[in-house]
């Protein structure tokens, strides 16, 4: 199964979409890297590091990222890894957050789960 | 190299009030304490560094600032300084020349990294026209410090100019025009770097 990574500057924003994701899939590997060490906010290279190293498996591992230092942080820790199937998904973190792990607990390969999250961002919520 | 980080943690600390003032009008107000920090995080490494060629101590530096400062700022500086690291790696000493290639390096890694350019608003509006006067005058055959001044200058200038330009990276461009009128954090940490090193070397 593929792991997944919820980044945010905000440590309840992330644990927060863990949270959310669980109620819809209860045995998704998904786990939160959000804020700095203190729990301040920021993005933290080892919290990232750390979460993706626990949710890890040759399955690969998908990350999702709010904005800025969150995708730049991101980056880096995966060139840390190199060698290692980790992708970072471009999409909503709330709604990605919780399609992605519905997809991976059901089986979803990593390559496929890009595709997923488009059509999350694209599901309009209000009719008009 | 030792000394000038040391110093360059001094201004920023000294600076750190300001520069999040100026982040708090644009953006999330955090440029200045996360910059503290992390170079305060640097300066607890510096003293096991004595000894070691400039390559390493940068290389540190930038490792240190990326798992530190914990905002934008830290992936940039940090990439910045590993890049400039690995361009001095093995050197004891810094010629013109070598300051020249570090800087090429570290804008490198910063335009990789925020996959930004000038006119952005950004530290890259302070960066790049240093770099272009540093190395007209090195090339010129001017010394390192009077070169490095007129970088200082056009650094200073750099941090003027983002005052009248929109944000449209970062943080700052979710207010768009509004961005327009504040002076750009980044460059203006970016300038004081410069003008640290300026007066230490």
């Amino acid at each position: 199964m593929v792991g997944v990574v919820i980044v945010s500057h905000s440590q309840t924003l992330a644990e927060g979409v863990v949270e959310l994701a669980k109620l819809m899939a209860s045995d998704a590997k998904i786990v939160a890297a959000g804020g700095l060490d203190d729990g301040s906010p920021g993005t933290s290279f080892e919290k990232i590091y750390n979460a993706v190293e626990e949710v890890y498996s040759d399955d690969g591992v998908a990350v999702l990222m709010d904005m800025g230092s969150a995708v730049m942080t991101t980056e880096m820790v995966i060139e840390a890894m190199e060698g290692r199937k980790i992708l970072m998904l471009d999409g909503p973190v709330v709604e990605g957050g919780v399609v992605v792990a519905l997809e991976a607990s059901l089986g979803t390969p990593l390559e496929e789960l890009q595709e997923k999250v488009d059509e999350a961002r694209d599901t309009k919520k209000l009719d008009n | 190299m030792i000394d000038i980080l040391k110093a360059i943690a001094a201004k920023i600390d000294e600076e750190k009030d300001y520069l999040t003032e100026l982040d708090n009008e644009i953006a999330d107000g955090d440029h200045g304490v996360n910059m503290a920090k992390g170079f305060g995080a640097v300066v607890a490494k510096l003293d096991g560094l004595a000894g070691k060629d400039i390559g390493s101590i940068l290389k540190t530096t930038g490792m240190t600032l990326v798992s530190t400062v914990g905002g934008s700022a830290g992936p940039l500086y940090g990439t910045a300084f590993m890049k400039a690291g690995a361009k001095l790696a093995g050197k004891n000493e810094m010629d013109g020349k070598d300051l020249v290639d570090a800087m090429e390096a570290a804008i490198g890694g910063i335009q990789m990294r925020g996959k930004a350019t000038t006119g952005e608003k950004t530290m890259l509006d302070a960066l790049c026209p240093a770099y272009d006067a540093l190395k007209a005058g090195i090339e010129a055959g001017e010394d390192m410090k009077d070169a490095l001044a007129k970088a200082v200058k056009a650094a200073e200038d750099g941090v003027e100019y983002t005052k009248t330009i929109k944000a449209t990276k970062g943080r700052a461009s979710y207010i768009g025009d509004r961005s327009i009128g504040h002076q750009d954090p980044g460059a203006t940490s970016a300038f004081y770097m410069l003008e640290t090193l300026l007066a230490n070397i």
